[in-house]
């Protein structure tokens, strides 16, 4: 009984993985359309008056640029 | 206030800041100071029999370990989260006057626990399980701590201007959560002044659990308050100041969320190791053993990644002190994530359980990796916290080679001794008596306890270099103008 709940349980875990990861390297994309490699951005641009990788909607206008 | 450009506001973040700074040197000094004791132990009475008390080994050594996690790290976690947070949300503590209050309450009461801490365990009260040793007044105290933390980030999130959370923020969150839930179930315990109506001290507990319960609870918390005090904070610094002070986007973004996944996913699992032999249920310790080897994944994969994020910029090793100090720590977090497997290993943990080999592991781990990071992170802030330029590079250049070789000599002497001593327990002659005596085991190992003690002494020595560089760059410089861009300017 247990060894089936391990295989089982090693099975789905496997397919999430590999589900997870193709997931990101299919899409390379957000749901908006934005490279997930570009969220580095957000750290190497992060002065205050830097524009967002992805602004919230009604903050955006605050920004200087 | 006229019309002044909105600026990050790092108050609260330099009050946590001088906090870990103050904690390291107490923590570390008690902790050079109990390492001479294991190796000359007339130490425990050097200040004579009266104060034996509060000199010798044992209450001391909880002194160390709460004081450099609890204090050094978590003062470290909560600056570096009150300079990145603010950093990637792109929103400034100065917009909230609420979230200032809460950080600023947040940073007053943890100072009044620390000191509730000190005095309680040097005054011999504890709950007597490892790294939760507080009796209920203090557990009730740090969970409000905690609860404003989590206002904190929860606020400034909500007031962020980037939308999407940076891997950092995610570290953190991570960190709010898996100690909050951890903290909780392993601290439940009774108060017996109340339960017993009136008998006893009414500050003293006893835990709800019972035995084997008990031992199995602690160590999901033990293994995790590694996983969330030791690890994923730590992460959250480096995948902010490595690519910010070497200017380099993360090798993979990709790769750093699904190792988040993994780590997560992972680490609650591995407590059984701490546990192996023992009466725990024979398949709580192998889950801990097989999750805990495949725990070198996601945290290969996140020290991976980080050394891939320097890939054409290998120069800068040579030329930056910080970037050496980032290097090197997520080296020793790859070392000790490769050792701790290993001794997760039940032939291996046969011979590594219960002797030094573990505090080395510890050690290479806390020293390596988390010392490193706050001090690199430090390092990284006072520039810009300060707007100073930092007072001596060369001073830095020195701290790390000094440090480091206080870690060799603390790494290398605990695994001799935890490996001679592994052995010498066990070995018998042909009957099956045993060969030495517990006393032979103490004689051997003294040369490495000296050892040790002089690694810890230079460890410590490099911490007060780095005090000392912070507090002169914050007082002596002259101010720059703006706010620094990546790498950190230094002074000769
Ligand atoms: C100057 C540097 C340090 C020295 C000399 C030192 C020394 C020691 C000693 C002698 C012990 C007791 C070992 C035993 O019971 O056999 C110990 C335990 C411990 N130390 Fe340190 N320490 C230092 C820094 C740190 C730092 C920076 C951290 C964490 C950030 C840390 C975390 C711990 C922990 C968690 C334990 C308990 C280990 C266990 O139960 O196996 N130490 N330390
Ligand atoms: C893949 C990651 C890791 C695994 C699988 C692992 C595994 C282990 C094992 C098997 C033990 C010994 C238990 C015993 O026999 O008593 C241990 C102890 C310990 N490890 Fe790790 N380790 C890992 C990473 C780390 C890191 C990165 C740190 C700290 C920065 C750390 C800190 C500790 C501490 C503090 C203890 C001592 C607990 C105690 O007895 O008080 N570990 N670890």
């Amino acid at each position: 009984m247990q060894g089936y709940a391990y295989v089982g349980a090693m099975g789905v875990l496997i397919v999430v993985l590999y589900a997870y990861i193709t997931h990101l390297y299919t899409k390379k994309k957000n749901a908006d359309g934005l490279d997930y490699e570009k969220y580095s951005d957000m750290a190497l641009n992060d002065d205050i008056s830097d524009v967002p990788v992805a602004p919230v909607a009604d903050k955006s206008d605050g920004k200087k640029k | 206030m006229e019309n002044r450009p909105l600026e990050y506001d790092y108050t609260v973040a330099k009050w946590f800041m001088f906090a870990a700074i103050a904690l390291g040197i107490v923590g570390m000094t008690i902790g050079v100071f109990i390492a001479f004791e294991l190796a000359f132990p007339s130490l425990n009475l050097v200040f004579g029999q009266g104060l034996a008390e509060y000199t010798n080994f044992s209450r001391l050594r909880p002194l160390h370990t709460d004081a450099v996690a609890f204090g050094f790290t978590v003062s470290g976690i909560f600056a570096t989260w009150y300079y990145v947070g603010q950093r990637v949300l792109k929103v400034s503590m100065a917009e909230s006057k609420f979230l200032m209050f809460i950080g600023k309450l947040q940073f007053v009461l943890y100072i009044l626990t620390v000191v509730a801490i000190v005095v309680s365990l040097f005054m011999g009260y504890t709950t007597s399980k490892e790294y939760a040793e507080f009796e209920w007044p203090v557990d009730i105290a740090i969970v409000v701590i905690w609860v404003l933390w989590g206002v904190s980030i929860f606020g400034l999130i909500g007031i962020r201007r980037e939308k999407s959370l940076y891997i950092s923020v995610w570290y953190y969150i991570a960190t709010f959560l898996g100690v909050a839930m951890l903290y909780l179930f392993n601290n439940m315990e009774i108060p017996t002044y109340f339960a017993s109506g009136g008998h006893g001290d009414w500050f003293h507990s006893v835990s709800a659990y019972a035995g084997t319960n008990d031992a199995t609870v602690q160590w999901w918390y033990g293994h995790n308050a590694v996983a969330f005090v030791f690890t994923v904070p730590i992460i959250a610094m480096i995948y902010y100041f490595l690519p910010k002070e070497s200017g380099q986007a993360i090798y993979s973004y990709k790769l750093s969320l699904l190792s988040f996944w993994g780590l997560m996913f992972v680490y609650l699992w591995c407590g059984g190791h701490h546990l192996l032999f023992s009466t725990v249920p024979d398949w709580i310790q192998t889950m801990g053993s097989v999750f805990s080897i495949v725990l070198i994944l996601p945290s290969w994969g996140s020290a991976i990644n980080m050394l891939l994020t320097l890939k054409g910029e290998w120069q800068q090793v040579a030329s930056s002190p910080l970037i050496k100090f980032l290097l090197l720590a997520s080296t020793f977090y790859m070392f000790s994530t490769l050792e701790g497997p290993v001794q997760a290993v039940k032939s291996v943990n046969a011979i590594a359980h219960f002797t030094d080999w573990i505090p080395g592991h510890v050690h290479d781990g806390t020293l390596g990796w988390v010392g490193f990071m706050i001090i690199a992170s430090a390092l990284h802030m006072t520039p810009r916290i300060f707007k100073r330029e930092i007072y001596s590079k060369g001073l830095m250049t020195a701290q790390f080679w000094i440090q480091t070789l206080g870690i060799v000599f603390y790494f290398t002497s605990m695994w001799i001794a935890g490996i001679t001593q592994g052995m010498m327990w066990r070995s018998h002659d042909e009957y099956g008596n045993l060969a030495y005596s517990f006393m032979d085991t103490v004689n051997v190992l003294h040369p490495y306890y000296t050892l040790r003690g002089i690694g810890g002494f230079l460890f410590l020595t490099g911490l007060f270099m780095w005090a000392y560089n912070i507090i002169k760059s914050a007082s002596a410089r002259p101010v720059e103008e703006s706010e620094l861009q990546s790498a950190s300017p230094m002074g000769a």
